[in-house]
C-alpha cells in the first residue's frame, strides 16, 4: 500500500483536531454568606499528582479552620487543566465570568498560568498561584490582585550559584530543557555565580520534552568541567541522574541543580541519587513545630507524606485566609483585602513567609542532600531570597 | 573535537538509532502491512513498559518479566485484532485515527487507575549492571549495547521471517492485493491478525527493554509516536529495511546536530524527513 506526505499530513491535522471535553464545573448552590473559590489545577496527565496534591494541601487548610476561611465558608468550583496552555484561556474565563468564583487558584504548569494571569488581570480578578514558577508572573506581568506562594524559577537557581561557588567551583556546563523555565533556572544560576567571579564555559540546551542524554554526557566528559548545573524535573530527571550514573560522572565531575531535580521521584532514582545536592524553599526534617504538625495532620488524612506542592497549596489557602480574617469575611473590601495578603507574614510548614512588593514568596532557600529516599535539610543556601521582579511596575 | 569523542558521539547515535529501530519497526508492520494508522502504537509501548514493571516487581527478576510480558502482550494483541482492529479495515482513515486515539485515553486511564502517576524505575539485571570505561571521564553503560545487540538480532529476525518463510509470502502477498490472496484460499483475517499482534508485540517488547534506561511514567508513550511515524515515512512504509536504514540515519542526524548545530537540535530531524520527502515521496525504500 502507498501512503504519501498527503496522508502524513492528515494524520497530524488529525491530531489537531481531536480533543478532549472540559469537565464542567459543579452546580452552583445557591448561598449568599460562601466565598466561592475556583481551583483550576491539572487532576489528569503528567501533571495529576502535582495537582491533586495542591488541592489536598489547600483543602487541608480550610479544614484545619473549621470549613471556612477568615469565618466565611468555602465553595468550590474544580476544572481540569490538563496542563494544556491553549485551553487555559476558556477555562479560567468560565470560573470568573459563569461561575463567578471571588478568587482563582491555579496552576502547575507555566503556560497555563501565564495564560490565567493575562485573564485575571483582564477581569481585575484574584489570582493566587500556588506553583507555576514563570519568572514573568511576578515580574513584567505583575497585578495587585496576583499572588504566588511558590517560588520563582530564579530564587532556587540563584540560590544554587552561591552555593557552587561556596564549594569552590570555578568552571561550570549547565544542561537543561529549552524552554522558558529551564532558561530562566539557567539565567538565575549564572547571575550570581557569574557575578561570584565563577565562569560558565558551556551552556546546553535539549529540546523539550526530549530524553536522549547520552551525546550531552560525552561532551561534559570531554569538557571536563569542575561541576555541572541542570534544570530538570519529573520523568526527565530520573532519567538524567540515572543515565548520568552509568556514564560514569556521577564520581568525578559533580552533579547540581534545583530541588525539582530530585522532588517527588526519590524512589525512582534510587541509589544513583544518594548524596546529590540540591537547593529549594522546601526540605526534609526541618523539624519545626509547624512543620511536624503540618506533616501529621497531612499524613492522617491523605495517608501520605506531604511534598512541597502540598505546602504551596496548603499556603496558598493561609495566604486566603490572612485576608479575609482582616476584613471580617467582606470580600467586597478588595483594597483592603489585597494590603492586608500582601503585608502578611505566614506560618508556613517552610519557615516564615513574606511577600515582596511583586507579590512573590520572600523565603529562605534551603540546601538539601539526598539520603535515601529524602531530600534532607543540611543548611540554608540563602536567607530569605526576595526574587528581583525585573519588568514589574506596581 | 577529537577522535575518540567523535567516535564515541557515532556510538551514540548508532545506538540510538538501533533503540528507535525497535519501537517503530512494529509500527511499519501495522501502518505498512495492514494500511491502519495505529496512533496507539505509542500506547503499545508505554503497555510494554508498564509490564516489565509490574511483571518484574512480581517475578523479581527482568528476563522472566520479558518472556511473560511478550505473552501477553501478544495475546493482547490479538484480543485487540478481533475486537476493534479488524472493523477498520474498509474503512477511512479518519476512522482509524479516531478508533485508535480513543485507544490512547483508555489505556492511559488504566494505567493511571491501575498502577498510578507516579514515575518508577526497574534494576538493570546484575548481569548487565556495569560499565565500560571509554576514557579518564566517561563510561559507557553494558545496557546499552545489550539493547543494541537485541536490536540488530532483531532486525536479521524480521527480515527473514517476511522475505524467506512461507509466512512472510502470505503477509507480503497480502499487504499487496487482499482479494487476490484470499481467493487463493489463504486465511487472509488470520494473516492479519498475526501481523497486528507481532506490530504490538514489538512495540510491546520495546518498552520492556528500554523501561530499564528510560524509566516508566505517565505519556511515555506519546514522546516516541511521533519519532517512530518519522522513522517510518522517512524508511519507505512498510520496509523493515528501510526502518532500519531510517533510524540510524535518524539517530546519527540527532545526535550530531546535538553536538555541531544546537540551536536546531529540536528540528534537524523533521528537516530531514522534509527532505527525504521531496526527493523520494514514497520514502528511502519501497516495500520489501
Amino acid at each position: 500500500m502507498k501512503y504519501s506526505a498527503h496522508s502524513f499530513l492528515g494524520l497530524f491535522i488529525s491530531l489537531v483536531i481531536v480533543g478532549i471535553g472540559v469537565e464542567p464545573g459543579q452546580p452552583a448552590q445557591a448561598e449568599e454568606t460562601k466565598i466561592k473559590v475556583g481551583l483550576m489545577l491539572p487532576y489528569t496527565g503528567t501533571y495529576a499528582k502535582l495537582g491533586n496534591a495542591i488541592t489536598n494541601g489547600f483543602k487541608l487548610a480550610v479544614a484545619e479552620q473549621g470549613g471556612k476561611l477568615g469565618g466565611r465558608p468555602i465553595e468550590f468550583f474544580t476544572v481540569d487543566d490538563e496542563s494544556n496552555p491553549a485551553k487555559a484561556p476558556e477555562n479560567a474565563s468560565k470560573l470568573i465570568k459563569r461561575d463567578a468564583v471571588d478568587v482563582l487558584v491555579g496552576t502547575v504548569h507555566s503556560g497555563v498560568a501565564l495564560a490565567m494571569t493575562k485573564v485575571a488581570r483582564d477581569n481585575k480578578a484574584l489570582l493566587i498561584i500556588p506553583n507555576a514558577g514563570a519568572d514573568e508572573i511576578t515580574g513584567p506581568l505583575c497585578a495587585p490582585t496576583i499572588f504566588r506562594t511558590s517560588f520563582s524559577a530564579w530564587q532556587s537557581a540563584y540560590a544554587m550559584g552561591k552555593v557552587m561557588l561556596e564549594r569552590g567551583h570555578k568552571k561550570v556546563v549547565t544542561l537543561s530543557w529549552k524552554y522558558s523555565f529551564g532558561e530562566q533556572s539557567v539565567a538565575g544560576f549564572k547571575e550570581a555565580f557569574e557575578q561570584g567571579g565563577g565562569k560558565v564555559v558551556k551552556e546546553m540546551y535539549l529540546p523539550f520534552p526530549q530524553v536522549e542524554f547520552q551525546s550531552y554526557l560525552t561532551e561534559i566528559a570531554a569538557l571536563k568541567p569542575d561541576a555541572v548545573f541542570v534544570f530538570f524535573a519529573g520523568a526527565g530527571a530520573v532519567k538524567f541522574v540515572k543515565d548520568y550514573a552509568a556514564a560514569g560522572l556521577k564520581d568525578s565531575i559533580p552533579l547540581y541543580g534545583p530541588g525539582f531535580l530530585t522532588d517527588g521521584t526519590l524512589e525512582a532514582q534510587g541509589d544513583a541519587a544518594q548524596g546529590l545536592i540540591t537547593t529549594l524553599h522546601y526540605a526534609d526534617g526541618l523539624n519545626t513545630p509547624k512543620d511536624n504538625a503540618f506533616r501529621e495532620a497531612y499524613q492522617k488524612e491523605y495517608h501520605e507524606l506531604p511534598d512541597v506542592y502540598a505546602v504551596q497549596g496548603y499556603d496558598a489557602a493561609q495566604l486566603l485566609s490572612a485576608g479575609l480574617t482582616a476584613v471580617n469575611g467582606d470580600i467586597s473590601q478588595r483594597d483592603e483585602l489585597i494590603k492586608a495578603m500582601a503585608s502578611t507574614t505566614l506560618d508556613s510548614p517552610r519557615g516564615t513567609v513574606t511577600f515582596s512588593k511583586a507579590h512573590n514568596p520572600v523565603q529562605d532557600i534551603y540546601l538539601r542532600e539526598v539520603d535515601g529516599s529524602q531530600n534532607k535539610v543540611i543548611g540554608v543556601a540563602v536567607k530569605a531570597l526576595a526574587d528581583p521582579a525585573r519588568g514589574c511596575r506596581m | 573535537m577529537d577522535l575518540v569523542t567523535f567516535l564515541i558521539q557515532l556510538l551514540n547515535g548508532l545506538q540510538y538509532g538501533l533503540l528507535l529501530f525497535l519501537v517503530a519497526s512494529g509500527l511499519t508492520l501495522i501502518f505498512g502491512i495492514m494500511g491502519i494508522i495505529n496512533l496507539a502504537h505509542g500506547s503499545f509501548y508505554m503497555i510494554g513498559a508498564y509490564l516489565a514493571f509490574s511483571l518484574s516487581t512480581l517475578t523479581g527478576n527482568l528476563f522472566t518479566a520479558i518472556l511473560l510480558g511478550i505473552v501477553l502482550s501478544a495475546v493482547l494483541g490479538i484480543i485487540l485484532e478481533w475486537l476493534l482492529i479488524s472493523r477498520l479495515y474498509h474503512r477511512d482513515h479518519l476512522e482509524q485515527v479516531l478508533l485508535t486515539y480513543g485507544l490512547i485515553l483508555i489505556f492511559e486511564a488504566l494505567r493511571s487507575i491501575l498502577v498510578g502517576d507516579d514515575v518508577h524505575s526497574i534494576a538493570i539485571p546484575a548481569i548487565l549492571n556495569h560499565s565500560i570505561p571509554l576514557t579518564d571521564t566517561l563510561s559507557y553503560p553494558v545496557y546499552r549495547i545489550f539493547i543494541s545487540m537485541v536490536c540488530l538480532i532483531l532486525a536479521g529476525l524480521m527480515y527473514g521471517v517476511i522475505q524467506r518463510t512461507r509466512l512472510g509470502m502470505m503477509i507480503r502477498a497480502g499487504a499487496s492485493n487482499r482479494e487476490m490472496v484470499q481467493s487463493l484460499g489463504i486465511n487472509i483475517q488470520l494473516v492479519y491478525r498475526l501481523v497486528f499482534a507481532m506490530g504490538f508485540t514489538l512495540a510491546a517488547f520495546a518498552g520492556m527493554l528500554a523501561a530499564p534506561i528510560s524509566s516508566v511514567y505517565p505519556g511515555m508513550g506519546d514522546q516516541v509516536l511521533i519519532i517512530c511515524f518519522v522513522v517510518v515515512v522517512i524508511g519507505g512504509i512498510g520496509s523493515v529495511w528501510g526502518a532500519l536504514v531510517a533510524a540510524l540515519l535518524i539517530g546519527l542526524v540527532d545526535t550530531f546536530s546535538k553536538v555541531f548545530f544546537p540551536e536546531l537540535a529540536g528540528i534537524t530531524v523533521y528537516l530531514l524527513m522534509a527532505m527525504v520527502l521531496l526527493w523520494r515521496p514514497e520514502g528511502l525504500f519501497r516495500m520489501t
